[in-house]
């Protein structure tokens, strides 16, 4: 299946880049590494096992796959989720009809699994992919690792792992592109078009 | 993105080629449920589901009913004998009085063609049509379908011959839209009787023995010999039928060397299809049974989800 596309820009304004490319691959080089250093400190003997949300943080934790290796640690399993079926808003709007495929190659009973996903926001896309790792088994732990975490979050989740931390008002929004899905890599804030002074 | 344009899914003939593979790409990723510990997603949640099936079935329910609850919804079952019906309440009645409770999809499966869109007209459900007569039963279509293009990889420029008694089959006619939508090229066969009038109007090959029909092509599709129509004359007896449209190992081999044979079930085995075939490597039946529930699990969350399209 061809990834999806990335969600329209109609409306959104690019205000300032936050990270270029080369900022993208050390974010993602520290953030292995701090991965590698908790695992050292944790009980689990086995590999850690990386689980990207569909669409964005399935690429990024591919992405991370080496660079843990890089870091000293050993080759993680990766894996991939998509949250559609689990949305607490998936009948608001449009229906959504592509659904991604989640694959986890191994069972998650009693690993440590790290969610990767590109932006952190509400919190309720993590909400969603905890629930569908618990319908496949019980990890030992569950952590969570985002490329740009920017605040306002509607549900108690904290990330363990993150690239950046940007301050952002409801109307702004972080936009990570990368080369997978045909874009350069780059991170973006954006805000919305006030309406009424669109040309 | 493109979403799914229909309030209802009353049959295949409305469909357009993209409605039909938005619904097979969703059914592949239903399948997957199926394999996890815990077959069920929250999708539909505080849905309601009724399978109203005042015509006996078995499968076709089952499936919705697992279809519905996998996705977590309320599934609800109204068969023909447990129903008000019998007391002489009319389908309209019983449907006003079950749309009075407020659920979001009635599954109906009806004797008389057009009940389904009567029923639609008339309450807020969605409804799904289960099969209503000889009319259409999409969901039927839309898993032989998913089974066609899992095992052959596409649909478009495949042969399908489709055999037995196409004039009482509502499989027969839901398919007939769907696969020519889809780009499929659909040969009938069956005897004078069971070929209803017209049948070319849909832009099929029409046969009248099964030989002809079956040769080169790339999907053999057999219908159910309703033994309850034995009655009506259209054939002398089974055995009869067995030797004259019978798929056996002789005529099997007519058809392409990977051909695929499919039965919509349930199989009446030594008439219409040989228990050898039924049984043998080429038959996909119980992958279209396994399909049967992710489809439906497509459907529901196509109609059950859509208040936008109001």
């Amino acid at each position: 299946m061809p990834p999806r596309p990335p969600p329209p820009d109609l409306g959104l304004r690019e205000r300032r880049e936050i990270l270029d490319q080369n900022g993208i691959a050390r974010a993602l080089r520290r953030m292995a590494h701090e991965m590698v250093e908790r695992a050292g400190q944790s009980p689990d003997p086995l590999s850690l096992y990386l689980v990207g949300i569909r669409t964005g943080g399935a690429f990024l934790a591919e992405r991370l796959v080496p660079l843990v290796v890089e870091a000293g640690g050993s080759r993680p399993v990766l894996g991939a989720v998509d949250i559609t079926l689990y949305r607490d808003d998936v009948f608001r709007g449009l229906p959504k009809p592509e659904i991604g495929p989640t694959e986890l190659p191994e069972s998650v009973e009693g690993r440590t699994v790290v969610l990767v996903d590109d932006v952190l926001y509400t919190g309720r896309t993590v909400r969603a992919a905890m629930d569908v790792m618990a319908d496949y088994g019980r990890p030992r732990a569950v952590e969570l690792a985002v490329l740009v975490d920017r605040g306002r979050r509607e549900l108690p989740i904290q990330p363990d792992f993150v690239g950046v931390r940007i301050q952002t008002t409801a109307a702004e929004s972080a936009r990570v592109m990368l080369k997978e899905r045909g874009e350069p890599d780059r991170v973006v804030l954006r805000e919305r078009i006030d309406p009424g002074s669109a040309p | 993105m493109s979403g799914f344009p229909h309030r209802h899914l009353l049959g295949t003939q409305t469909l357009s080629a993209s409605d039909l593979t938005t619904l097979l790409d969703l059914g592949e990723r239903f399948l997957e449920i199926a394999e996890r510990p815990i077959k069920k997603v929250p999708t539909l949640r505080g849905k309601t589901v009724i399978n109203l099936f005042l015509e006996p079935s078995t499968r076709t329910r089952t499936s919705f009913e697992i279809a519905a609850k996998r996705l977590s919804a309320d599934a609800v079952n109204i068969s023909g004998a447990a129903s008000s019906t019998v007391k002489g309440e009319t389908l309209l009645d019983t449907a006003r009085n079950l749309d009075a409770m407020s659920p979001d999809v009635v599954v109906v499966r009806h004797a008389q063609a057009g009940a389904a869109e009567l029923l639609a007209s008339r309450i807020r459900a969605r409804v799904v049509n289960a099969g209503d007569g000889a009319h259409e039963h999409p969901t039927q279509a839309l898993l032989d379908c998913s089974t066609i293009r899992k095992h052959k990889g596409r649909i478009e420029g495949l042969k399908v011959a489709i055999c037995g008694d196409v004039a009482h089959s509502r499989v027969a006619r839901s398919n007939i839209f769907a696969l020519r939508a889809l780009g499929a090229s659909v040969r009938v066969a069956g005897p004078r009787t069971m070929l209803p009038a017209g049948v070319e109007s849909l832009g099929v090959e029409v046969h009248h023995r099964i030989e002809p029909a079956v040769a080169g092509v790339d999907v053999v599709m057999m219908l159910r010999i309703q033994k309850e129509r034995m009655g009506e004359g259209l054939f002398p007896n089974t055995r009869e039928y067995a030797r004259y449209f019978g798929l056996n190992q002789q005529r099997l081999a007519l058809a392409k060397a990977d051909a695929i044979v499919l039965h919509p079930g349930p199989m009446n085995r030594g008439v219409e299809i040989e228990p050898a075939i039924a049984d043998g490597p080429r038959a996909v039946i119980l992958d279209q049974v396994t399909r049967g529930v992710a489809l439906r699990m497509a459907v529901l969350y196509v109609l059950a989800g859509g208040e936008a399209q109001e």
